[in-house]
């Protein structure tokens, strides 16, 4: 990774909540965390809903990145 | 014969087609003969279209038509196509910006333009575009499959109607290039949306509710002998679950097809946004991924020994008639959007890192366009002989060598957007290695339930290194990780002999450039790798 340069090499990406895109990627590569069938949604396990759900995370934390990052013009 | 459902799918099927051919005028350039226009419409996609063409490329028919089939035949395991589409986007969001800007600044069309650029070595970018090639063929056999298993169930046996679909495939694809699968994936895109929110509810409610469908795959996985099925992971196949995702993630936005789609968008935002717009195909594949359980349920059985066959028989069960045609209409033309993108994208790996590179230097925006033109007509003939000639298990073992193989491009192509510190040598040592490693442990896996001493799975079992364990991981992060130590040692070795490297065409600043930043006009009629 460069060092920003003054204004022209400056990193339009950068931002404090770049971090929160290692949630979704870590989460979901957990399998002890939803590895189990009770308690189940609708009759379906815990395995399935959520890692489902973890999509949710998965939006959520792009979408502030992509808010914090964005041009605006 | 089933008179609605073909006569329903052959309706839809004529009227994507027409699309295909009108979108040569849709959005219209001054000049179609040109890589940018024809390769990569024009590189002017917004949000919407991006989304639907991104989506309708990654998630193909064929995985829409395999992933159940997985799970049908081997439960949990098969879910992994949701973490690794749920992994993938927050992993490459700001990766894929720095290819976009990149690619704008220098006129890149390929990841191997990419790699000519950064490393100065056509070697490197010639063994990164073979790769590709070699990746992508057996995917788009693959569609085929998705295709067959549709027209199967319909009862359309024999070759011919395979080859009438992919004919006109190729025809305007030829004509319209990537505006043909662009436009066509709204129509795609919403027919499997309709299809599976439709299945999902109408489904279960006919079998009792989801907890009942859950717990008729228990019984059946419970009442096998195979250690591995089940409905959750056993602590032998977890490790296996999470490298295979990670690595499938990982390998995603390496194939020429996921680069296309993404250099065809219009700006960084529509980048971003996306990222967070398609993980709604993530949640329609988990969705999707049940099905398999509900075949189980419902006592649905594969024509043959064809698993691929499930979904299309679960639908003709459940659905009546016509309904049951609109679905086998939405899988078959989902196989025609992915099946033009990785053809365009394998012909424009052609066009530019071969053909330019060693044929014609002095090549004209038109003869590199006509060039890639006739090569993705090349490749889909060569995909429909796959299938025909050979028998379609041998395309599904390909794209398995496909994935791993397309990861060990990931040290000079992704890591490469990151940092110059690889020294060529260092990563042509690492890509031969890696692939070498790959092929070996691919090799070495066998699988009893397919007949298959060699090339049977994904899953390297640890014994076979000597380790005292059930434990099987992914072959394909194990070749990684070789690659990469290869990579390294080669490089400090290079240097300290002070072996000559490329030079860097690309500067730090090119990789934040956006669209109306001056220097990406002011480059865009630059020739590549200068």
């Amino acid at each position: 990774m460069t060092t920003p340069r003054a204004d022209r090499g400056r990193n339009p990406d950068r931002s404090p909540l770049n971090w929160l895109l290692l949630l979704p990627i870590a989460i979901p590569l957990i399998p002890p965390l939803f590895n189990s069938d009770e308690p189940r949604l609708f009759g379906i396990p815990m395995f399935y809903w959520l890692q489902l759900a973890f999509i949710i995370l998965g939006v959520t934390s792009t979408t502030l990145v992509y808010r914090a990052t964005r041009r605006s013009r | 014969m089933k008179t609605t459902e073909i006569v329903i799918f052959t309706l839809l099927f004529l009227v994507v087609s027409g699309m295909g051919f009108v979108a040569a005028r849709w959005r219209r350039p001054k000049d179609l003969a040109t890589l940018d226009e024809w390769g990569l419409g024009g590189r002017s996609f917004g949000s919407w279209i991006t989304w639907f063409l991104i989506g309708g490329d990654l998630y193909t028919a064929y995985t829409f038509v395999a992933v159940p089939a997985l799970i049908f035949g081997a439960g949990a395991m098969g879910f992994y196509a949701v973490p690794y589409t749920v992994v993938v986007y927050p992993m490459v969001m700001l990766v894929l910006v720095r290819l976009w800007s990149v690619s704008h600044v220098h006129n890149l069309v390929t990841p191997a333009d990419f790699v000519r650029v950064r490393f100065g070595s056509p070697t490197l970018a010639l063994l990164v575009a073979i790769t590709g090639i070699v990746a992508t063929m057996p995917y788009i056999a693959l569609q085929l499959v998705g295709i067959e298993a549709v027209l199967k169930t319909m009862g359309l046996t024999g070759d011919l109607p395979l080859i009438i679909a992919f004919a006109i495939l190729a025809a305007y694809t030829y004509q319209s290039g990537l505006r043909a699968p662009a436009l066509i994936a709204f129509v795609k895109d919403s027919l499997i949306y309709l299809v599976i929110l439709v299945a999902i509810i109408y489904i279960p409610a006919k079998l009792g509710g989801m907890g009942s469908v859950f717990d008729a795959a228990k019984a059946k996985f419970d009442a096998t002998p195979a250690p591995g099925d089940g409905t959750l992971l056993n602590a032998n196949n977890q490790l296996q679950y999470v490298t295979l995702a990670f690595g499938s993630a990982l390998a995603l936005f390496l194939y020429p097809h996921s680069v296309t789609g993404i250099l065809a968008s219009r700006n960084r935002n529509v980048i971003k946004r996306n990222m967070s717009a398609l993980p709604a195909y993530s949640l329609l594949l988990g969705l999707i991924a049940l099905l398999g359980y509900m075949a189980i349920a419902a006592g649905v059985t594969p024509i043959g020994k064809d698993n691929n066959t499930i979904v299309p028989q679960l639908f003709d069960k459940m659905f009546p008639d016509w309904f049951a045609g609109v679905a086998f209409a939405a899988v078959g033309i989902g196989a025609l959007v992915p099946a033009a993108i990785m053809s365009i994208a394998a012909a424009n790996l052609f066009a530019r890192n071969i053909y330019r590179e060693y044929f014609n230097r002095n090549a004209s925006a038109s003869q590199e366009a006509t060039a890639s033109k006739i090569a993705s007509l090349v490749v889909k003939v060569g995909a429909v002989l796959c299938i025909l000639l050979i028998d379609p298990q041998f395309s599904i073992d390909l794209q398995l060598i496909g994935g791993v193989i397309i990861l060990q491009t990931l040290p000079s192509v992704g890591l490469g957007l990151y940092t110059r510190w690889f020294h060529r040598g260092g990563l042509i040592a690492g890509w031969a290695t890696g692939m070498a490693a790959g092929m070996l442990l691919l090799y070495n896996i066998a699988n009893p339930a397919t007949n298959h001493d060699h090339f049977g799975s994904s899953a390297f079992p640890l014994s076979q290194l000597g380790f005292d364990t059930k434990i099987t991981v992914y072959a394909g992060f194990l070749a990684l990780i070789v690659n990469l130590v290869v990579a390294v040692l080669g490089t400090v070795v290079a240097r300290a002999l002070k072996s000559a490297d490329g030079p860097d065409g690309t500067r730090p600043e090119d990789y934040f450039a956006d669209k109306g930043d001056p220097r990406v006009h002011e480059l865009e009629t630059t020739a590549p790798a200068a």
